[in-house]
């Protein structure tokens, strides 16, 4: 028997791939494998030197070094507790109103709701801080006309709420983003199963947790993790609001204000880009781990239904 | 054809090049600066008065934004296209320009004696051995008051302790105006305006800065402590929420007269004399009892020093001897109220308020801010803790001793004085 004939070396494959991989390699795999690189060095008369894992221990051991890195990592999980418990089921419940057939002007409102969403952080955080403003905000004025003036208080200012208030005014400007994907979901159940829980006499609340909800899961899913990777790379809205040292007493620093200021220096600090990049790299193995243990224990658990 | 043209063409712009090259015998001297801010006054006032007297030097002012200019300058240098002329940010970012051998040894320029030893401090080397920049201007930290609202609730400006606390609590009762207008939402203002504002009188300037330095007194000593104890004193005076209180808010409180006293550096004069509608005055920080000495935070903040690589070195050292000279200090001093001249000769300057300020140089003495000069090279870096625990104390999140307990610590897990 003769073998097969060889197939030819399919080169399309290659021409099609090449340009995602060129520039993606570029732009995203050198500059991190560039900040891999540059955490196993340090700067020693004015050369670098390699030292390993040095930088690593030094986050790790060094108090002056680990006690800030463990306060950022738990003000960022906080910050992204914030985000799971109110941005995203608050999505969820817009999506699911606005998607009802009802609703009169659902147009208007995705829109009003979407838009924050696409201002720049420097606008947000000021215009916040403004609205906020013991002195000239008009939040103090508000809760005075309904009888709730003596419950203001300096929030930004306060240790104890200052990143709560923070986490609330990010989601305020995020929440169309999982409000669009459910919205888009939800839309994208057939109509015959809708009417199959109809005749079965499924309807209002029930059919929204027994059929609408499951069947949107893996949105949420992608939602959850969106937030995750977008809230552990946060850095905006906290340096517009209080600044790079993250203030009151570094009750609202995350990571990515501490990585700020150990790589670029901040006042009389001067940058020390290689513990920096240990920062970032530290930040890098948090999200790919977050993203890891999503992929292989939720997302292969979520049922996917064909249509 | 075409190529006898270019040939011509080319001839031509070379001889051109040429003569202007013969004709302009004169040498341009580049200066960089992160004071786009001033370019009109280098423009209008200071290049042509030195231009007058100096033909033949042409001096060209090209500044870059403050947040780019430390990494601009640096690529500016390694690439050798840098100005002649560096205007110095105070301490060690000019010390390590100057270890790389970017900044000439000016140590000998004629003129370098105008300066006291405090001024020239933050453009010398830790030894003292060698400097690298001219000072050019220092701002000074003392409180601004509401003239007119001193006047109506019959207060008289304190000069110690008790009568600064009586003064307040005086306006606090009257209830019209905020007694203090200082947030601490931006950190910096507790520390710059606060503790070193009003430290100096407490660890006796110069005299607790270099103790602190060799390591014969520590944060953790009365004296600096004090400072801390004071500020926490202040909490009742600000206004309501200045826990959430920014820089500029503090600004406009003061400037809108809603409140009375504000705790300043002399470099608002400007900002303040152009926004406020009422007579204003100043008086140095309050000192703890009657008749003690007092010390005001003089703070060295801007100099100019010689590129190393400079082309025209000869040109640029008579620039800087001029910098150095009184007259440079006239007209720079009276064209930024606020920022005042280093030099030992005393500068005749025309704004009132500037004038209150510099007067007391001659009554009190003159040191820097005690956390710039080496004690901020390491990690935990000295500064900017003191900005956050400086807001820890006015809030009341943290007692004065703990406070200071925890600047020490971070100091010694870095800072080994030479015994």
């Amino acid at each position: 028997m003769a073998a097969a004939p060889k197939r030819p070396f399919r080169w399309h494959i290659v021409v099609f791939l090449a340009p995602a991989v060129l520039v993606y390699t570029a732009i995203m795999i050198l500059p991190l494998a560039g900040t891999l690189q540059l955490s196993l060095f340090r700067n020693i008369d004015q050369a670098q030197v390699f030292v390993g894992f040095e930088n690593f221990r030094r986050l790790f051991g060094d108090p002056n070094w680990s006690v800030n890195f463990w306060n950022a990592l738990r003000n960022n999980v906080w910050f992204f507790i914030i985000h799971m418990i109110v941005q995203n089921p608050i999505g969820v419940l817009l999506a699911a109103l606005l998607s009802s057939p009802r609703l009169r002007f659902s147009a208007f409102y995705r829109t009003a709701i979407f838009v924050p969403t696409i201002l720049s952080f420097v606008i947000v955080g000021f215009a916040w801080k403004l609205i906020l403003s013991p002195l000239w905000g008009v939040a103090p004025n508000l809760m005075d006309l309904v009888g709730l003036k003596s419950l203001f208080t300096p929030w930004l200012g306060k240790e104890e709420y200052a990143l709560t208030t923070l986490s609330l005014i990010s989601v305020w400007q995020f929440v169309g983003i999982p409000m669009m994907l459910i919205y888009a979901a939800l839309l994208s159940i057939p109509e015959e199963v809708i009417e199959a829980a109809e005749c079965d006499g499924i309807t209002g609340m029930s059919q929204f947790w027994k059929i609408k909800l499951p069947l949107i899961l893996p949105s949420i899913g992608i939602i959850s993790i969106l937030t995750f990777v977008g809230n552990f790379n946060a850095f905006d809205l906290i340096y517009t609001a209080q600044g790079a040292l993250a203030g009151p007493n570094y009750s609202t620093d995350i990571l990515g204000t501490f990585l700020y200021r150990a790589f670029f220096g901040f006042q009389l600090q001067v940058g020390d880009p290689n513990m920096g990049a240990a920062i970032a790299t530290m930040m890098f193995l948090i999200i790919l781990g977050g993203v890891c243990v999503y992929l292989f224990l939720v997302q292969t658990r979520l049922r996917r239904y064909q249509f | 054809m075409t190529n006898r043209l270019l040939t011509a063409l080319l001839l031509g712009t070379s001889i051109l090049g040429s003569a202007g090259m013969a004709y302009g015998q004169d040498v341009t001297l580049n200066i960089e600066s992160w004071r786009g801010d001033d370019l009109a006054i280098w423009k209008d006032k200071l290049i042509p008065a030195f231009e007058a007297k100096n033909p033949g030097i042409k001096v060209v002012f090209a500044p870059s934004a403050p947040t780019e200019y430390d990494a601009a300058l640096g690529a500016k240098l390694a690439a050798g296209s840098a100005g002649d002329l560096i205007t110095c940010r105070p301490f060690d970012k000019s010390l390590e320009l100057f270890k790389k051998g970017n900044l000439a040894d000016i140590s000998m320029l004629p003129g370098m004696e105008n300066f006291s030893d405090v001024a020239k401090a933050a453009w010398q080397t830790d030894d003292g051995k060698a400097s690298f920049c001219v000072p050019m201007a220092s701002v000074i930290h003392g409180f601004i008051y509401n003239k007119d609202a001193f006047d109506q609730l019959g207060i008289k400006v304190p000069t110690t302790n008790e009568e600064f606390y009586a003064a307040l609590d005086k306006i606090k009762a009257d209830g019209t105006y905020i007694p203090m207008a200082m947030g601490t939402k931006d950190l910096w203002e507790a520390a710059t305006m606060g503790y070193q504002n009003i430290g100096p009188n407490y660890w006796k300037g110069e005299e607790g800065r270099l103790a602190l330095i060799k390591g014969e007194q520590k944060l953790t000593d009365p004296q600096w402590v004090e400072p801390f104890a004071e500020l926490a004193k202040w909490k009742p005076y600000l206004g309501d929420g200045f826990e959430a209180q920014t820089y500029p808010d503090s600004q406009n409180l003061f400037t809108l007269g809603r409140a009375a006293i504000y705790p300043a550096g002399s470099w608002e004069i400007g900002l303040f004399n152009t926004q406020a509608q009422f007579k204003m005055g100043a008086f140095p920080p309050p000192v703890p009892k009657a008749g003690d000495t007092c010390y005001i935070s003089d703070h060295t903040d801007i100099g100019m020093g010689l590129n190393a690589a400079s082309k025209n070195a000869d040109a640029a050292k008579t620039f800087l001897t001029w910098v150095a000279s009184p007259d440079f200090a006239t007209i720079y001093a009276n064209a930024l109220p606020g920022f005042f001249s280093l030099n030992n000769t005393p500068v005749k300057m025309e704004d009132p308020l500037a004038q209150e300020f510099v007067a007391w140089r001659d009554k009190c003495k003159s040191t820097i801010r005690s956390t710039y000069q080496i004690l901020s090279r390491g990690t935990p870096n000295l500064e900017n803790e003191t900005w956050v625990e400086s807001a820890n104390v006015i809030n009341g999140t943290v007692t004065p001793e703990a406070a200071a307990k925890k600047l020490q610590d971070g100091l010694d897990s870095w800072y080994k004085p030479a015994k």
